[in-house]
C-alpha cells in the first residue's frame, strides 16, 4: 500500500477536480484579470522600451519584430506559472493547513486519485488562463487565428508537466516558505533561458543545451509554431519531451506524496 | 457477523511499534470505545480500520471484507469524523456536504435531501449558507459529524469528537450520538475523556504502549479495576495508613491523598472513616472510568 498502485486509479478523481473548481469559482472573476492584462503590460513595456534597442529578431527563417517574437512566449510562461503555483502553494495549503486530503482519504478515493486530480486541475487552470490570453493576443494581431487555438490543448499538456514537477516539490518540501528554492533556482532560470526573451539559436551551443532540458523551452517552441507559424525545433521532439516529463515527474510526485501523507 | 474483526493487528513506523498485536471485534449496533493515554496507539488503530494507514501485519476485516483489498467498498459504507477539522473553509456549510456526497458518487438530488435532513438533525439548518470559516468550534464539529454521515453510513468512526469543545457543545454532541445509537448505528470512539467513554460506550478497550491492557463494559471495568464506591482522604494520617493496611483495603497511596476502593457501598467502612479519619476533608463518591484508567496506565505524565 505504500507503493504507487495503478489499481487505485479510477475516474473518481474527477470529484476532487470538481471540488477545486467549486472553490475556485468563487474567486475566478478577480483572478481572470491577471491573464487579461499581463500580456498587455509586457507588450507595452517591451514594445515601447525595448524595440528602440533591438531592431528585430531572426527566428525560424523569419524576420520578426521583438514584440512579435516575445508574445507567444508570454502564453507559454503563463501556462508554467499557473500550473506550477497551483500544485505548489495551493496544493500545499490544501494538504497541510486545510487537511483537505486527509478528509478525502476517509471516502472511497485513493491518494493516487487525489494527486492526479490536483495535477489535472492545475493543468485545466493553466489552459483557461492561456485561452484568455490568446483572446487578447489574437485581437491585437500577435497570434494567428485559428491556429493559435491549438495552444489551449497544448497548455493543458504542458500544464500537466509543470504541475507534476510542482507536486513533486510539494511532496518533499518541509515548510511552505521553502518553495522559494525551486522557484528561484529552477523556475526563474527556466523562465529566462527557455528561448522566451531571445532565440536559443543566438546563444552559444553549450548554453543552448541547457535550454533543451527545460520543459518550458519545448512549450515555447510549440507555442510559437501555433501563434506565428514558425519554430526552430521539431514538433515530435518537443511533444515527446513534455510527455516524458509528465510520466517521470507524475510518477515521482505520486511516490513522494504517498510517503508524505500515508503513515 | 461482526462489523469489525481485527486480529493480531500490528502497526510499525520504522522501528517504533505504535500498535503491538491487538485483536478486537465490534458487533452491529455497538458503541465501542478505544481509550488510552497520548501516544498509546488509538489513532493508529483507528486509521487502520478505514484503510488510511496500511497494516504492518495482522488482519482487519470490516463488514466481513478485507481492508487491504476491499478498501473502496468498505470506505463507501463508513463515515469518519477525524480529530482535526478537515472541512473546506472556503465553502458554505451545505456545499461541504454536497461535495462530500460526490466522493461517494451519490446522486445530486439524494445528496441535497440527505444534507437537508442532516443539517436539521445537527441543528445547523439556519447556518446552511454560512461559510465554514465563520463557524465556531462546536458548529464546525457538528458539521463534520453531519458530513461523516452523508453516505448512508453503517459505521461511524469518531476520533476524539469533543476535544476542544465547550461543555454545552460537548453535551449537544453527546445528545446527537445517543440519538444515532438509538437508531442502531455502530460507532467507534477514541477519547481521553473518561466521562465521555463511560456515558457513551457499551464496551471499551484501554490501550497502552500499543497493547490492550483491559477490555469490557465500563461498569464491569470499574468494579474489577477500581471499586463501586470510592473514598478520597486528603492529608492522610499515619493512623489511617495503618488502618487501611490492617483491613487489607484496596487503595492507592499518593502521599498527600489516599484513595480507598470498595466493592460495594460499604456503610460500615464509610462510617468508620468518616468518624475516625476525616479531620480535614474526605470525598465519598462512586468509582468511575478515570479511576480504572489511572490505576492501569499510571499517574506519570506521558509526554
Amino acid at each position: 500500500m505504500m507503493h504507487v498502485r495503478l489499481s487505485a486509479v479510477s475516474l473518481r478523481f474527477r470529484h476532487v477536480w470538481f471540488r477545486n473548481f467549486t472553490t475556485y469559482r468563487r474567486i475566478w472573476k478577480v483572478n481572470f484579470f491577471v491573464p487579461l492584462f499581463e500580456p498587455a503590460f509586457y507588450i507595452m513595456a517591451f514594445g515601447l522600451g525595448f524595440s528602440g534597442l533591438i531592431g528585430g529578431v531572426d527566428y525560424g527563417g523569419m524576420r520578426l519584430e521583438y514584440t512579435q517574437f516575445m508574445a507567444p512566449a508570454l502564453v507559454a510562461t503563463a501556462c508554467m506559472w499557473n500550473s506550477f503555483f497551483e500544485t505548489t502553494y495551493a496544493s500545499f495549503v490544501r494538504m497541510y493547513y486545510q487537511k483537505t486530503f486527509d478528509g478525502i482519504l476517509a471516502t472511497p478515493l485513493s491518494l493516487e486519485e487525489v494527486i492526479i486530480a490536483e495535477i489535472v486541475w492545475a493543468a485545466s487552470k493553466a489552459s483557461a488562463a492561456v485561452a484568455i490570453m490568446l483572446a487578447v493576443l489574437v485581437s491585437i494581431g500577435y497570434a494567428n487565428f485559428p491556429e493559435a487555438l491549438m495552444c489551449i490543448p497544448l497548455a493543458f499538456l504542458a500544464g500537466l508537466a509543470f504541475a507534476s514537477i510542482g507536486m513533486f516539490f510539494t511532496g518533499i518540501i518541509p515548510t511552505i516558505d521553502m518553495f522559494n528554492l525551486p522557484i528561484f533556482l529552477f523556475i526563474t532560470p527556466m523562465f529566462l533561458f527557455s528561448g522566451t526573451f531571445f532565440p536559443v539559436s543566438s546563444i552559444p551551443d553549450w548554453a543552448g543545451i541547457f535550454s533543451l532540458l527545460f520543459p518550458l523551452f519545448h512549450l515555447v517552441e510549440l507555442t510559437r509554431l501555433f501563434c506565428i507559424g514558425t519554430m526552430e525545433s521539431s514538433i515530435t521532439f518537443n511533444l515527446t519531451y513534455l510527455v516524458a516529463c509528465i510520466l517521470v515527474f507524475g510518477y515521482l510526485a505520486l511516490r513522494v506524496m504517498k510517503r508524505r501523507i500515508i503513515k | 457477523m461482526n462489523i469489525i474483526e481485527a486480529r493480531n493487528l500490528v502497526k510499525k513506523f520504522d522501528d517504533f511499534t505504535a500498535v503491538d498485536s491487538i485483536s478486537f471485534g465490534v458487533d452491529r449496533g455497538q458503541f465501542f470505545g478505544i481509550l488510552g493515554p497520548n501516544g498509546a496507539g488509538k489513532t493508529s488503530a483507528v486509521r487502520m480500520i478505514y484503510g488510511f494507514s496500511p497494516i504492518t501485519s495482522g488482519n482487519m476485516e470490516v463488514f466481513g471484507l478485507d481492508i487491504n483489498t476491499d478498501w473502496r467498498t468498505i470506505r463507501s459504507r463508513l463515515g469518519v469524523c477525524q480529530q482535526e477539522n478537515t472541512l473546506d473553509p472556503d465553502l458554505t456549510v451545505e456545499q461541504n456536504l454536497w461535495l462530500y456526497a460526490r466522493y461517494f458518487e451519490m446522486d445530486k438530488k439524494k445528496a441535497r435531501e440527505r444534507a437537508g435532513d442532516l443539517l436539521l438533525f445537527f441543528a445547523l439548518k439556519n447556518k446552511r449558507q454560512a461559510k465554514v470559516m465563520e463557524l465556531s468550534g462546536g458548529l464546525a464539529r457538528r458539521l463534520q459529524l453531519a458530513r461523516a454521515l452523508m453516505a448512508e453510513t453503517e459505521l461511524l468512526i469518531l476520533d476524539e469528537p469533543t476535544t476542544g469543545l465547550d461543555p454545552q457543545s460537548r453535551h449537544q454532541v453527546w445528545d446527537r450520538l445517543f440519538e444515532l445509537k438509538k437508531r442502531g448505528l455502530t460507532m467507534i470512539l477514541t477519547t481521553h475523556y473518561m466521562d465521555e467513554a463511560e456515558v457513551l460506550c457499551d464496551r471499551i478497550i484501554i490501550l497502552d504502549h500499543g497493547r490492550i491492557i483491559a477490555e469490557g463494559r465500563p461498569a464491569g471495568l470499574i468494579e474489577k479495576h477500581a471499586g463501586k464506591s470510592v473514598i478520597e482522604i486528603k492529608v492522610p494520617s499515619e493512623e489511617l495508613k495503618a488502618f487501611v493496611r490492617e483491613k487489607g483495603l484496596k487503595h492507592d497511596d499518593l502521599g498527600e491523598l489516599i484513595i480507598i476502593y470498595a466493592e460495594k457501598h460499604d456503610h460500615e467502612l464509610e462510617k468508620v472513616v468518616r468518624e475516625r479519619f476525616c479531620m480535614d476533608s474526605c470525598l465519598f463518591r462512586s468509582g468511575n472510568l478515570e479511576d480504572v484508567f489511572l490505576r492501569l496506565t499510571g499517574r506519570e505524565l506521558r509526554e
